[in-house]
């Protein structure tokens, strides 16, 4: 692929210093190599880098083209913690081993990640990121991944040794590590009301009050197996929480959504009618918008579903209303071991205002980790418990009430024994009656 | 007797408060803002209820950085931006200025540094990944590698917002799928029951937790060769891996037969239709380092049929569910096969209970 040359060759994705620190002579690495051209920047002109400052990431790259020309993956965990903790941290041991029973790359024989949490969001500025950075080139190989899956910031690459003296070091200056194994593990926030229109909650302060509630949860892994958290400021759900967290947290509102004509007007004068009946009034799920003949727009809210498509698309004319508060699901996870589940509501809507809002939503949480705890078999995510127990079971031991919200359909199947039904509808007259007042 | 060194006990401060790293604008206008638009692709422009602007510029990233890099960009963000920077869940950082005029050398000092200035709005954004041969204890493939060379190709879609809407790909090294739910999905998929080291089984692994950990019960303990082990009935097991990471004598992993598939239509917004899950399209294509050009082709096939036939504002998972899969395979040309038809717990859902059919 061709490329331009940079202008400022030391200045540019491409550049390989002149001096070589590192005292081991590089390894051959014809396959790594052809991932240096092309126009995205490229992890191996930075492993490279790299391996020009430390012998470690010289026999990573070797154990690396190694693993691109057999197609193997060739590192074994083990056990690796810092003083005072049981979790955080990913150890990674070599298991190429020449026939001399030696690693053929010892420099990389240990290559331990630390998994440590940003704040809520990833903010940093550039004066903490260079701090970070040069702790960890002092006891690491120097690379950083922003972000891993789960959230953390992942500092890739050190001895058993090294693990403690950079955890001492950073965690100094304010940063604490996040989990790893069964455990309450890293957290992840969108960017939320720190810049978008569209959110409903305050992140900062939900992700801070849940995770910092479970820390020692996440420090010590005691529990069946992982649990997530994930704050999504609005339906968008940026954090894909529904999908890839145990306890999901969602922003909404439950008054009407705000629309200025005026600007629903423009938008119209802007793109054109049609525009806006293919694209913002026939997307609409539940149909519950109409375009009026003088360009206004109709809002049907009590069948709006709070998907954020139209808002999404007039970001001037629409908003969320200001009655705001969040959805809870439940249970969300990928695959292993009984296929993917989605999360599923336990609260359809709760404010979080005051400080018995946030008790209340702390207590939820509380309440689900411990009834896992207690129930969860080993290796079984909150989701697949609730799928083998029922979300009745479930309600119970956390203590929620059921909710028509929870589900897409009642029932279709008789199979069902149901001799408490007059108990049942009484109760649920009761919390009608209730929440009349 | 020799004291034993002290520890430094850790300090237990867990997440850290996000608002002492905030751009200021952020601090003053939280929960305050008004709307938002996009004046080109890579930038984002937010106005608060305040009157207070801010403008953030998406740079792509390699996600594993080193101190160059870092340095690299820091001294662009210092020097053009205000000192501040946030990454999005897709690895991407954005810079957040007070002013339009900061926004051009800005973008022009990243891409003359070699690092691309989008991902916003309808275009292809980074795809999220994971470790893979890199670091990963149980990955059939590599990840940074994978996404490199996809990246390199789809480079312009990336800079460019031409898409029907969003594009969200992701790459997983093995089954477990860490890189999540995607638009479009490349992901190991194992086609042969694992390979057992008989020898080792009983020192390393805990045998019932094995059983325990397999989806179809096709593990059960066994002695083999006087030894206490485990075997699989092969003609029960998937080839999901679920064994080996407990139980690291059971390998997998295999360089011809751990093959990658290919998934589409998983979308995590509620936005029109509610979540949806991804679902499988295309299998048995050869894992082939260094930059794998045959899923690169069928992710791009799938693409350019997306781009050419769905309408605005419909994600990939949106497009299908409009014109149905028939005419997903017609168009994309990819076969299809019994394996495409579920046959795991609750996949009768997934069958066409109707006499709804497309001519």
């Amino acid at each position: 692929m061709a490329q331009k040359q940079p202008k400022n060759p030391e200045k540019h994705s491409t550049y390989i210093p002149k001096e070589k620190k590192s005292t081991k002579p590089f390894h051959k690495t014809p396959m790594l190599d052809q991932l240096e051209s092309g126009p995205w920047p490229s992890f191996v002109t930075g492993l490279k880098r790299l391996a020009h400052n430390n012998n470690m990431m010289v026999d990573l790259l070797g154990q690396l083209e190694h693993s691109y020309t057999t197609r193997k993956g060739y590192w074994k965990g083990g056990t690796v913690s810092v003083f005072g903790y049981g979790g955080g941290i990913i150890p990674r041991f070599t298991e190429l081993m020449g026939s001399d029973g030696k690693a053929m790359f010892p420099e990389a024989k240990e290559f331990h990640t630390l998994r440590v949490q940003p704040p809520a969001g990833n903010h940093y500025t550039t004066k903490m990121l260079r701090q970070l950075s040069d702790s960890w080139n002092k006891w690491g190989s120097g690379l950083i991944a922003f972000h891993g899956q789960t959230g953390n910031i992942m500092f890739i690459g050190t001895t058993s040794e090294n693990t403690q003296h950079f955890f001492d070091e950073i965690n100094e200056y304010g940063w604490d590590l996040g989990g790893a194994g069964p455990c309450v593990r890293t957290a992840m926030s969108c960017v939320g009301a720190a810049r978008c229109e569209q959110s409903c909650a305050n992140e900062q302060k939900i992700h801070r009050t849940l995770v910092n509630n479970f820390i020692d949860d996440m420090h010590r892994p005691a529990l069946p197996y992982k649990f997530k958290f994930k704050v999504s400021g609005c339906p968008n759900d940026c954090m894909n929480s529904i999908q890839r967290a145990d306890f999901s947290v969602i922003g909404t509102w439950r008054d009407d959504m705000k629309v200025d004509q005026k600007e629903v007007k423009a938008f119209i004068k802007g793109k054109s009618r049609k525009y806006v009946i293919d694209n913002v009034v026939n997307r609409c799920p539940t149909k519950a918008l109409s375009l009026n003949d003088d360009d206004t727009l109709d809002v049907d809210n009590r069948n709006c579903v709070r998907c954020m498509h139209c808002i999404n698309v007039m970001t001037k004319a629409l908003k969320p209303g200001d009655d705001k508060g969040i959805t809870l699901l439940i249970g969300g996870k990928r695959t292993l071991k009984i296929g993917d589940t989605f999360g599923t509501v336990i609260v359809p809507f709760m404010k979080l205002e005051t400080d018995e809002d946030y008790e209340r939503i702390r207590e939820i949480a509380a309440n689900t980790i411990d009834f896992w705890a207690e129930n969860g078999l080993e290796h079984e995510r909150c989701g697949e418990m609730i799928e083998r127990i029922g979300l009745v079971n479930f309600l119970e031991g956390i203590g929620l009430e059921v909710d028509p919200n929870m589900i897409t359909q009642p029932r279709t199947s008789s199979y069902v024994r149901m001799d408490e039904w007059d108990q049942e509808a009484e109760k649920w007259n009761q919390r009608k009656q209730k929440a009349a007042g | 007797m020799a004291e034993a060194p002290k520890m430094r006990p850790p300090i237990e401060s867990g997440c850290p408060d996000g608002f002492q790293y905030m751009h200021p604008l952020m601090i003053r206008n939280y929960g305050n803002w008004a709307y938002h638009d996009r004046p080109r692709p890579g930038v984002l422009h937010h106005v608060s209820k305040s009157g207070d602007e801010i403008w953030t510029v998406r740079v792509g990233t390699q996600r594993q950085l080193g101190p160059y890099e870092i340095n690299l960009l820091c001294d662009i963000i210092d020097k053009y931006g205000e000192g501040y920077v946030r990454f999005t869940i897709r690895s991407n950082m954005e810079i957040m200025v007070s002013s339009r005029d900061k926004v051009g050398p800005l973008v022009k000092a990243f891409e003359e540094a070699g690092y691309p200035v989008g991902g916003t709005g309808n275009s292809v954004t980074m795809i999220s990944h994971t470790q893979g041969w890199l670091h990963c204890d149980i990955p059939g493939t590599d990840a940074a590698g994978v996404v490199k060379a996809l990246m390199d190709d789809l480079h312009e879609e990336f800079i460019k917002e031409d898409m029907p809407n969003r594009v969200h790909i992701t790459t997983s090294c093995c089954q477990i799928n860490c890189g999540g739910q995607g638009d479009i999905a490349i992901n190991i998929q194992h086609t042969k029951p694992p390979k057992i080291n008989h020898d080792l089984v009983a020192n390393v692994c805990e045998r019932p937790s094995v059983v325990a950990r397999c989806p179809v019960a096709a593990i059960r303990p066994a002695m083999v060769n006087g030894k206490p082990s485990l075997e699989v009935d092969e003609k029960k097991c998937i080839c999901c891996g679920a064994c080996f990471p407990p139980c690291p004598p059971m390998q997998i992993n295999d360089p011809e037969h751990s093959k990658l598939a290919v998934w589409v239509g998983g979308k995590n917004s509620n936005a029109r239709s509610k979540p949806m899950f991804h679902k499988l399209v295309a299998a048995g294509i050869p894992n082939n380092p260094p930059r794998w050009p045959e899923a690169g082709a069928i992710v791009k096939k799938i693409l350019r049929v997306y781009k050419e036939d769905a309408k605005d504002w419909e994600r990939v998972g949106d497009w299908v569910e409009r014109i149905g899969w028939p005419r997903f395979f017609e168009l994309t040309e990819l076969p299809f096969t019994k394996f495409h038809i579920d046959n795991w717990r609750g996949s009768r859902a997934s069958l066409n209970a109707s006499a709804h059919i497309r001519f």
